[in-house]
């Protein structure tokens, strides 16, 4: 080989190197959220969402009136501007509900901010007096915290048990697929109604207490247990369909154990299908709450959650007086979450669909 | 299709014995017995009522009982209403409740198939944006939201509907709207994108240049090939309905079969919740393997399992 030939190999490749500089390789995720910001919808569902849940986080420190507070003067008052009662530090764990902790001092940065002025009742006020808009936004922590833990919890569960029963295949897979069937066929509200009625049971929530878990969270753990099917199964279409791969392949020839190729290589691709399907569950969980609280099965008074206000407000409804506000004001709140939810999932499953890549 | 059948036939007594099973166990597990409830009774009458309900016996005698007597559809006496058999509670309220979940499934049907077809035929119009925007609030906003809102307008604002009871045609209008208006908006978003997918292929071309008229395009050729996803939501659907059924008979006060599974549940009446819990099950599973069955009918290339 002469030099002049070397060099022009020489010369060619290092054109080839400039352009291949100028090109920019994409991620999937930097590709999906690229194709999600053009979405205005989705983009102002999380800007939304976001806001609500910080919102919701900081809540104690809000110049909002106490949500228990009763005051019997006020009952059932109309939506107004007008000036609401000054704040009583003294009975602020009463009158806010709060056992200590970092809620009480969120409550004391609020107290030293803003003293003893709150914003008035401009969602009314419901039978015993109590604000309807700060217990709207006390009501959003526990209806968030539910539908976000319930469904972590039906993550865990439901991703596991679909790569697991996707990876094994065969005889594994189909006693595991004929469990979920046979689970499928039972209406979750009969499973959730037992053992509600048995954890609220005095003898076995006082065990249970011992346990420093109290009736949030075990209402957590039942939406969470029921929601992990389609999660399952889900999961387990993905992997059956990626099992076959060459990395996979590639893991097994140089000795990775099944449990490690599962979790380490399967499940973190399987992650785009999964984070559609949550951001889909979060709604349908706390729709789920909201209907158990609607039936008096949920949550309990006093702590506060939308469908628990819904359910209050309808109660109230006479062909007498009408007290829209109690109705209205938090099926707003619960709609308007809802929806963006839904959105902002509609969004993410267009948006990390791979047949659209750089479209 | 026979063996098909015979197989699911299979599952379905399996299927019945084990739910069954953990409900009965679930059911005495529940530390409160149904006397827990009352004042205290006195010794004599409390033995009394146990040996009527037979829960004196050892828990295995127990459990082959109610087996024995399910197998001859006998579901036992009520612990709580103490004059009814389950079987007399049920015959009550089921055929209620059943209407009303029919109403409401075929209005969410109906609707939602006329609104996806419309949305689709018509893509990117006024009426596709509209119906679509009504459809996402349908799934978004909880039935019963709907339903104080409606009630607050139209029963007590305007006094077009009465407000609750059951009996005449007109007391079903709102209550099997308010069920079905979620079902309707999936069913509409189903349909639509079915649609979309059945009219871009080339058999549908051909049909239009052919001279055919949109109508008799979309209703002779388009639809069976739409139908496949519908028709497989209708299994949740169901299941759906049984579920927003609970909430929506409490808001209308309609003496169906909910009042009974919330009042067991919260009251530990052992029998009925355990009747109940077969009737949801039974019906459930009744209604998947017709959804299976239909998929031959509806698309020839599928092949049951």
């Amino acid at each position: 080989m002469s030099n002049a030939t070397g060099q022009h190999e020489l010369e060619k490749y290092a054109a080839l190197w400039e352009e291949a500089q100028g090109v920019q390789g994409i991620s999937l995720g930097q590709d999906a959220w690229r194709r999600l910001k053009r979405n205005r919808g989705a983009v102002i569902s999380l800007i939304g969402l976001v806001s609500i849940a910080l919102l919701a986080l900081l809540t104690p420190m809000l110049p909002l009136q106490p949500p228990q507070r009763v005051d019997t003067e006020r009952i059932f008052a109309p939506p107004t501007f007008a000036a609401a009662p000054a704040v009583e530090a003294e009975k602020v764990d009463a009158h806010f509900g709060i056992k200590g902790g970092i809620n009480l001092l969120m409550v004391k940065i609020r107290l030293a901010v803003f003293g003893e002025w709150s914003v008035p009742s401009i969602c009314g006020t419901d039978e015993l007096g109590r604000d309807t808009l700060a217990r709207i936004f006390w009501g959003a922590r526990v209806s968030l915290a539910v539908g976000i833990v319930a469904t972590l919890v039906s993550l865990v569960i439901g991703v596991s048990y679909g790569a697991v029963a996707g990876y094994f295949g065969g005889r594994v897979d189909n006693v595991m697929m004929r469990i979920v069937d046979m689970l499928y066929s039972v209406p979750f509200i009969c499973v959730v109604i037992m053992l509600v009625s048995i954890l609220n049971d005095k003898a076995v929530k006082a065990v249970l207490e011992e346990y420093g878990i109290n009736q949030i969270a075990i209402f957590f753990i039942i939406v969470g247990a029921i929601y992990w099917l389609t999660m399952s199964r889900v999961v387990r279409g993905q992997v059956i369909s990626l099992k076959n791969e060459q990395y996979i392949e590639a893991a097994r020839t140089i000795g990775a154990s099944r449990l490690r190729i599962i979790f380490r290589h399967l499940v973190p691709n399987v992650l785009s299908v999964v984070i559609v399907y949550l951001t889909l569950t979060i709604p349908s969980v706390m729709l789920f709450e909201a209907f158990l609280s609607f039936l008096g099965l949920g949550v309990k008074a006093p702590e506060v959650s939308w469908g628990l206000l819904v359910n209050q407000g309808f109660s109230v409804i006479t062909p007498i007086k009408v007290y829209w506000w109690l109705v209205l004001f938090p099926g707003l709140a619960l709609a308007m979450t809802l929806y963006a939810l839904n959105f902002l999932g509609d969004g993410l499953r267009d948006a990390l669909d791979p047949r659209l890549k750089n479209k | 299709m026979i063996r098909f059948l015979a197989r699911r036939l299979i599952w379905f007594v399996i299927t019945i014995w084990v739910v069954m099973s953990v409900s009965f166990l679930l059911a005495r597990a529940a530390p409160g017995g149904p006397f827990t409830q009352e004042r205290k009774l006195p010794p004599h009458v409390e033995d009394a009522w146990r040996e009527k309900y037979n829960l004196n016996d050892p828990l295995i005698v127990q459990y082959v009982n109610y087996f024995v007597n399910l197998a001859q559809f006998d579901l036992g006496l009520s612990f709580k209403m103490h004059d009814f058999t389950v079987n007399e509670v049920i015959a009550a309220g089921f055929p209620i409740s059943a209407s009303l979940g029919l109403m409401a499934l075929l209005f969410a049907l109906t609707l939602g198939l006329f609104a996806g077809v419309v949305s689709a035929v018509r893509r990117g119009g006024f009426w596709d944006l509209s119906l679509m925007a009504a459809a996402t609030v349908g799934i978004a906003v909880p039935s019963f939201v709907i339903a104080s809102v409606l009630i607050l307008l139209f029963v007590f604002t305007w006094p077009v509907f009465p407000a609750a009871g059951w009996g005449q045609p007109i007391n079903m209008v709102l209550p099997a709207f308010c069920l079905g208006a979620p079902y309707a908006a999936y069913i509409s978003r189903l349909t639509r994108t079915g649609m979309l997918e059945v009219l871009s292929q080339d058999y549908i071309r051909t049909a239009y240049a052919k001279g055919l008229s949109t109508r008799t395009v979309v209703l002779r050729h388009a639809m069976k090939g739409a139908m496949l996803p519908v028709v497989s939501f209708l299994g949740p659907a169901v299941a759906g309905i049984i579920v927003g059924s609970l909430v929506v008979e409490k808001i209308f006060a309609i003496p169906g079969l909910g009042v009974h599974l919330v009042n067991a549940a919260t009251l530990n009446d052992y029998t009925m919740m355990l009747g109940m819990v077969l009737v949801y099950t039974v019906l459930l599973y009744g209604m998947n393997t017709l959804v299976d069955l239909s998929y031959r009918f509806i698309d020839p290339r599928v092949e049951l399992e």
